[in-house]
């Protein structure tokens, strides 16, 4: 049981003058089990502080987060994050970063060292085992951070624009390589990010969010196009080109669009909270 | 303080001097020094026994380190100063950088300390000798406590903003790894820390070497302080300055040790 179930979560973040700014207005989302939701929205909609109260690194002002039926209390290795700058620490090789959540855990050393070798060779990092993260390239050191996600064998896998700081031929890649593990490895995913592209392509399903204040527009599922479209046969580009793909695409946009116009106008309606079971 | 070897060194035409330049300079600076000291000493301005010269001190020097003088030879005198810094310096590092991490990582520690802290490290290390030696004497406790209080405060503020200059996102990584408190201080906060630690350590252990003489003003037996101390009690100003050398040599041997230790460890972790 890992599914993330966000009710009613309301954030407000007090100003230094005094009152407070509401990031994110009574929102409920469930994410199943297993499934990868991506979450696209513009800057300042919330998005990542919505993942980061899933990681329990940020705390709703009302409402609570579950995740597999629990309230989170704090940040947790059954719920990996990788976060956009990568986060790894600079003083450990590549093979330390990686094993270090299992380290932390007291997993047994030959059990982590094959655990490692797995994920090494799973994300292409072969070779560069005792390499410091500043001797990589930035999409190498994102493989190294997803790895050391992945290799906690996490129920839900929490991803801040983990593409965000590579260029645009490196993240192609990625978001490849990305989609390859997660079926092998299928996980509890929230992908946060604010390319519509990546989002259509990666997730089961897309959460549009609007600012001011941040709040949910519209889920949509992308799996019947998926299966339909068979684009687990195609490579990205052709996936990218097809029709399903490009009106998704505009309405996703046009979605984003028409809310960035209409501010300031009436608050968009927001479902009311579900009562906690 | 010795001069960087790698600082830009910007020449009348505008460009940086090479090593060889560099050193020529120093040479220079050097030479002119003793030129100058030897010039005056020779002129008899000052009578020989107020300011020997070059010459006078080397002899004394020599002297020193063959005859007793304050009842050690000079090497005895040596490794009496030595052992006391580094016995005073182990105590303040010992002490002070993991009092500087904790502060740097719990806040209400930091706000209990750090005015205490900011009142205290203005009293000068010289200022603590008659209290040292009313309360530990003249032995082994009060010079330790000077040379204590002389390298303690760079060691804690530099743990402490070594601490708080660890990226937040990286303390967040190592909690979503189920990373516990004692494990986020031993892999992420002591090592992020360390390239300020270690240049507090440097500037500690400069301290500290300075506040030696004030702390051997108050010995009775042996170290380069108490030498000199004796020197001017007999009016032998060689060997005032004979000490003084020998305080400013080992000074920028320990300096240069610790600025090496820091550059490899730059090195190694790519500026982290």
């Amino acid at each position: 049981m890992s599914e993330i179930v966000f009710e009613g979560v309301t954030r407000r973040f007090p100003l230094p003058k005094g009152g407070d700014f509401l990031a994110i207005d009574r929102i409920d989302l469930t994410i199943e089990e297993k499934e990868f939701v991506a979450i696209v929205g513009p800057s300042g909609c919330g998005k990542t502080t919505l993942m980061r109260m899933a990681a329990g690194l940020d705390f709703p002002t009302d409402g609570r987060v579950l995740v597999g039926g629990k309230e989170v209390k704090g940040p947790g290795p059954e719920r990996a994050v990788v976060f956009q700058q990568f986060a790894l620490l600079p003083w450990k090789t590549v093979r330390e970063n990686i094993g270090f959540g299992l380290m932390c855990k007291g997993t047994p050393k030959a059990e982590a060292e094959a655990a490692i070798a797995r994920y090494v060779d799973l994300m292409g990092l072969t070779g560069h085992e005792d390499s410091f993260p500043h001797q990589l390239s930035g999409g190498m050191q994102q493989r190294v951070a997803i790895a050391r996600a992945y290799v906690m064998q996490p129920a839900a896998l929490l991803m801040d624009e983990p593409f965000g700081a590579l260029d645009a031929q490196t993240r192609i890649v990625m978001q490849e390589e990305l989609v390859r593990l997660a079926r092998r490895n299928p996980r509890t995913v929230i992908f946060i990010t604010h390319a519509v592209d990546e989002a259509i392509y990666l997730a089961d399903r897309v959460v549009v969010m609007g600012r001011k204040p941040g709040r949910i527009i519209e889920t949509i599922d992308i799996r019947p196009l998926r299966e339909d479209g068979g684009w687990e046969a195609l490579p990205i580009e052709e996936v990218m080109d097809t029709p399903d793909f490009t009106h998704m695409r505009s309405r996703i946009w046009k979605l984003l669009k028409a809310r960035e116009q209409e501010r300031p106008a009436v608050p968009a309606p927001t479902p009311a909270p579900v009562p906690a079971k | 303080m010795a001069k960087r070897r790698d600082r830009n060194f910007l020449g009348p035409s505008g460009t940086s001097l090479g090593l060889g330049e560099f050193w020529a300079l120093t040479l220079a600076g050097f030479t002119l020094f003793f030129a100058v000291w030897a010039g005056v000493a020779a002129s008899g301005w000052l009578p020989p026994n107020l300011l020997p010269s070059p010459a006078a001190v080397w002899d004394t020097l020599v002297r020193l380190w063959h005859q007793p003088f304050a009842g050690h030879v000079y090497a005895e005198h040596l490794t009496a100063s030595i052992g006391r810094f580094l016995m005073g310096w182990a105590l303040a590092v010992g002490i002070g950088i993991p009092l500087g991490l904790l502060m740097g990582w719990y806040r209400l520690l930091d706000e209990i300390v750090t005015p205490l802290f900011d009142a205290m490290r203005f009293v000068a290390p010289l200022a603590w000798v008659p209290l040292a030696a009313l309360w530990f004497g003249t032995g082994i406790g009060g010079p330790l406590l000077i040379i204590f209080v002389g390298a303690f405060a760079p060691c804690v503020i530099s743990a402490y903003r070594g601490a708080r200059l660890v990226e937040t996102r990286l303390v967040e990584a190592a909690q979503t790894l189920g990373a516990s408190s004692r494990q986020i201080m031993t892999h992420v906060l002591i090592p992020g820390a360390l390239p300020s630690i270690i240049a507090g350590l440097r500037v500690s252990a400069g301290l500290g070497w300075q506040s030696l003489v004030g702390s051997e003003l108050i010995v009775v037996g042996a170290g380069l302080g108490y030498l000199m101390v004796q020197g001017q009690g007999n009016l032998n100003t060689s060997v005032v300055i004979a000490g003084m050398i020998g305080i400013g040599v080992v000074g920028f041997a320990i300096d240069v040790v610790l600025r090496a230790i820091e550059a490899a460890f730059r090195k190694r972790w790519g500026q982290a």
